[in-house]
């Protein structure tokens, strides 16, 4: 499986030139980062976000949000940009180095080859297709700054990760798929501790592929989410007791949620296709979040899109039925609702909130126990 | 046929079926038919990444410390 734009992006300094670009951007002007946008822009360097070489020209920009897509015509949805404020940004112009910071320490650089005006009206509009400030991403719109940097970046300081045990780069995610000898594998985009429904989706794409790549997001998280640490250990668990040796494995991803629904999706699988997947799944109400999109309307976005690159799996609502004994879905289970326990992830939550346990057909015995031996394995 | 200079072989498929991908493709980054065809056909058989001796070394060294292979 090619790279989106047909190569993997490398913006990591060599080790041995590292000390001196560190010192040289101690020079230059300072573009300060929040955590996010420096893991996007790690994501950058190490090729997941491939094509991209840093935060989105102007050009491009606009032809994201008008097309969702690159100038070139490259299906790209989601607008990777550094914003400044308007006094961070006064003595940058275009042609300038400026030195990536974070805490007033630089750990990368950007040739600036563009600066202009974000509309924010206009972003909220295209990426979340809402202006309503409960919306979290166009609430983190109206916070951002009113001045946009583009060109290529450089990075010379990576950050060690949160879970360094699971962090892998794009070319090694590529080197693990073949040494597993799976010519197709499976993308999993997850955020959660997974339940008996999450199992049977990816069963049921492993069905159809070599192997699973489930690929937790890890970073912010709301109150109420589970842990980080929580997720993967109830993964470990999960593939210990119930997946066949070398059909799955568990890699983190750190980046942080958008909320875009239909275009994250597509972004979604685009960071996937980078890390060698030949197919993603997606859900029910993928990247949504509140009712700002459809149920489906991720599924249909990727009909726009045959030029991916990457095969969408899609999959329907999914419930346990009583009177078929197991995971059903509705395009093959014949029995009505009254024989339905869905997946609730809410009152899963509920449960194990307070210590309880949820039933086996709900979620794992192996895996209560790895979410329940954590003290506090919910976000406050 | 084969093309020496440009190692390519030409193949014909039904003219129904091309004026199908030409509509499906339009206002997408394929810029021919031809395009479309090749990214299809390369899902069916993907190519394998390349790699140097010293970065395969690498990357399964780091891969196996952290558990991924044996």
């Amino acid at each position: 499986m090619l790279p989106h734009g047909g190569r993997l992006v490398d913006r990591l300094v060599p080790e041995e030139d590292r000390p001196r670009l560190k010192e040289e951007a101690g020079e230059l002007a300072a573009a300060p980062v929040s955590d996010e946008l420096r893991k996007d822009f790690e994501c950058i360097a190490y090729g997941a976000f491939s094509p991209l070489t840093g935060p989105l020209g102007r050009g491009d920009y606009l032809s994201v949000l008008e097309k969702g897509r690159l100038q070139d015509g490259l299906p790209w949805t989601f607008p990777i940009v550094l914003d400044l404020s308007e006094e961070a940004a006064s003595g940058i112009g275009e042609g300038d180095e400026v030195a990536l910071t974070q805490g007033g320490e630089p750990f990368g650089v950007l040739r600036v080859e563009d600066k202009y005006a974000l509309d924010k009206k206009a972003h909220a509009m295209s990426v979340f297709k809402t202006l309503d400030e409960a919306h979290p991403g166009v609430a983190k719109t109206w916070e951002m700054g009113p001045i946009l940097l583009g060109g290529d970046i450089e990075i010379f300081d990576e950050t060690p990760g949160m879970f360094p045990r699971y962090r892998l780069k794009p070319k090694e995610t590529r080197f693990l798929f073949k040494e597993m000898g799976w010519k197709t594998v499976a993308g999993f985009q997850t955020r959660n501790a997974p339940h008996v429904g999450h199992e049977y989706v990816q069963k049921t794409a492993l069905a159809f592929v070599d192997g699973l790549f489930i690929n937790p997001l890890i970073g912010r998280k709301k109150a109420g989410d589970f842990r980080d640490e929580v997720i993967i250990d109830a993964y470990e668990a999960l593939i210990r007791h119930y997946y066949l040796r070398n059909s799955a494995t568990l890699v983190t991803l750190e980046m942080e949620m958008r909320y875009a629904g239909p275009r994250e999706a597509i972004f979604h699988a685009i960071v996937r296709k980078n890390f060698g997947c030949t197919h993603f799944v997606v859900g029910r109400d993928h990247a949504g979040v509140g009712d700002y999109y459809g149920p489906f309307e991720a599924q249909e976005k990727f009909t726009e899109f045959p030029d991916l690159g990457i095969a969408p799996l899609f999959f329907r609502n999914f419930f346990y039925c009583r009177r078929c004994g197991g995971v059903e879905n509705d395009k093959v289970c014949p029995h009505g609702p009254e024989d339905h326990i869905n997946f609730s992830g809410t009152q899963m939550r509920g449960l194990l909130m307070k210590g309880e346990r949820p039933s086996r057909e709900m979620m794992r015995p192996e895996v209560v126990d790895a979410i329940l031996r954590h003290p506090e394995p919910f976000v406050r | 046929m084969v093309d020496k200079g440009s190692n390519k072989v030409s193949i014909g498929i039904p003219g129904d079926l091309y004026r199908k991908i030409e509509e499906k493709i339009e206002g997408t980054s394929f810029s021919s038919v031809e395009e479309y065809v090749v990214m299809k056909l390369e899902s069916e058989f993907p190519s394998e990444p390349v790699y140097t001796k010293e970065e395969e070394e690498l990357i399964k060294e780091r891969l196996r410390k952290l558990g991924y292979i044996e």
